[in-house]
């Protein structure tokens, strides 16, 4: 199992969602990725887009510069 | 300083011939020599292709000699770059000849791959190569009425292009006299209906008062061809008699098999633009080669091109770079065949469209004349 980081703080455009769909499509089942993102809405849209598809949120939380800290597990 | 770069496309050229405006006394005196490596003797203007896919332009309109745009001094070899030696400076072509460096600049582009989607390639049609975007014209203009499904592959080059191509076909649907017999169905990777907030927040409405239908948390997972059906990776599936794709791309293959970069993207430094890892220092990176979480779009190769060219010609004549790549983009957006938007935006700032406007999209007409201009390193 591997993990990977993507920085996406600062992306309007990809933006972080979509550099996570892009980076899970390199992941196998079972590897963890974590998604550095100064994007509020991406606290609230990776949830909905992991759940919908059926992969694994594992954690969220924001640092005290402002970055969220997304992790999600690939599940399938 | 010999400076190698590798790719004629937007940012190849456009930094080489900025640098070669800035360090020509260098060059005259010997101090510096810059090569250019390509694939091809040709240079695209790219961004033309939906222009191609609408009968509005034919594809030799939007090529020129690469030789031709580049100034003088600068050496330019048709020899793909095979391997990248760059723990000692130095590239092996096809041909087998070997060029050494002190520079290395790569920007090799990207390139789309429809068959990485079962059933896609076969069964849509885009507008990313000459060829397909004849054949996009060709299906367009057979077309009578029915479905016109719109699908977008992640990544992908050109971001605009998903919206720009609805509007576009929506027009000339339109004035063939068949919207009453189409539907467009507009599907897309995330909950909106483009990456940029203020962009969907613009086009949502404009699609609302088209009558444009959309679908958003759409990826496609494989095309059913034989039912003529896209299945998502969400789990939904959507028929179509017409399938328009964004097809999803990847980096060149060579730098894969070099192992600069997974799936062809090089990790990059989002600043400076060197190559990320030990080898990196005299590595720059430009345009889609990038793993940047930015636009891969030709104003992107654009703007770190001449960042780029600044800073080595700096690095020439002071020691020294002078500034850092902001992440700037500039995208048009056309909005169908006689209107047009913008979107500017750097790290820190999202963009502002405004409502679009004749007068930007004969700008945006304008500027596809004077884009070799901007090649040539003058505009």
């Amino acid at each position: 199992m591997s993990e990977r980081v993507v920085d996406a703080r600062g992306s309007f455009c990809p933006g972080p969602l979509m550099e996570l769909i892009s980076n899970m499509k390199m992941m196998q089942v079972g590897d963890t990725l974590e998604l550095l993102s100064t994007d509020a809405g991406s606290a609230a849209d990776v949830p909905e887009w992991i759940k919908k598809v059926g992969h694994e949120m594992v954690d969220t939380e924001q640092d005290g510069e402002g970055t969220w800290h997304i992790r999600v597990r690939k599940a399938k | 300083m010999r400076i190698l770069v590798v790719g004629g496309g937007m940012g190849g050229t456009i930094f080489a011939n900025h640098l070669a405006r800035r360090i020509h006394h260098e060059m005259k005196t010997g101090k510096a020599r810059i090569t250019m490596l390509s694939a091809s003797h040709e240079h695209v203007y790219q961004p033309g292709w939906l222009y191609v896919a609408m009968g509005r332009a034919t594809p030799d309109e939007l090529v020129r000699e690469q030789q031709s745009l580049l100034e003088p001094g600068i050496e330019f070899h048709v020899d793909p770059v095979e391997e990248f030696h760059l723990a000692e400076n130095h590239v092996k072509c096809k041909s087998g000849k070997v060029h050494e460096y002190d520079l290395i600049v790569i920007s090799t582009g990207s390139r789309p791959l429809p068959e990485k989607i079962p059933g896609l390639k076969e069964n849509s049609i885009n507008c990313y190569t000459a060829d397909d975007a004849v054949e996009f014209f060709k299906q367009l203009s057979d077309f009578k009425g029915g479905r016109i499904m719109i699908t977008v592959g992640l990544p992908h080059k050109c971001p605009m292009i998903p919206l720009e191509i609805t509007f576009a076909m929506h027009d000339f649907i339109k004035d063939r006299g068949l919207l009453d017999k189409t539907e467009f169905y507009y599907t897309y990777p995330i909950g909106r209906v483009h990456s940029l907030e203020n962009v969907a927040k613009w086009a949502a409405p404009e699609f609302d008062r088209m009558g444009i239908k959309y679908e958003t948390l759409f990826n496609m997972k494989e095309v059913d061809g034989k039912n003529a059906e896209v299945l998502s990776e969400e789990g939904g599936a959507v028929k179509y008699d017409l399938l328009v794709a964004v097809p999803p791309h990847k980096g060149q293959e060579v730098i894969e098999k070099n192992g600069l970069g997974e799936n062809g993207w090089i990790p990059t430094n989002r600043s400076s633009l060197h190559m990320e890892g030990e080898h990196g220092k005299n590595v720059l990176v430009l345009g889609d080669t990038t793993n940047l979480p930015i636009s891969k779009a030709g104003s992107t190769a654009h703007f770190e091109a001449e960042t780029a060219a600044e800073n080595v010609a700096a690095v020439i004549k002071m020691g020294r770079p002078v500034k850092s790549y902001d992440g700037k983009v500039f995208c048009f957006i056309e909005a169908g065949k006689d209107r047009a938007t913008y979107a500017m935006f750097d790290y820190k700032t999202p963009p502002q469209p405004k409502a679009p406007t004749g007068a930007v999209h004969a700008f945006k007409m304008s500027y596809n004349k004077l884009y070799w201009a901007t090649a040539r390193g003058l505009l």
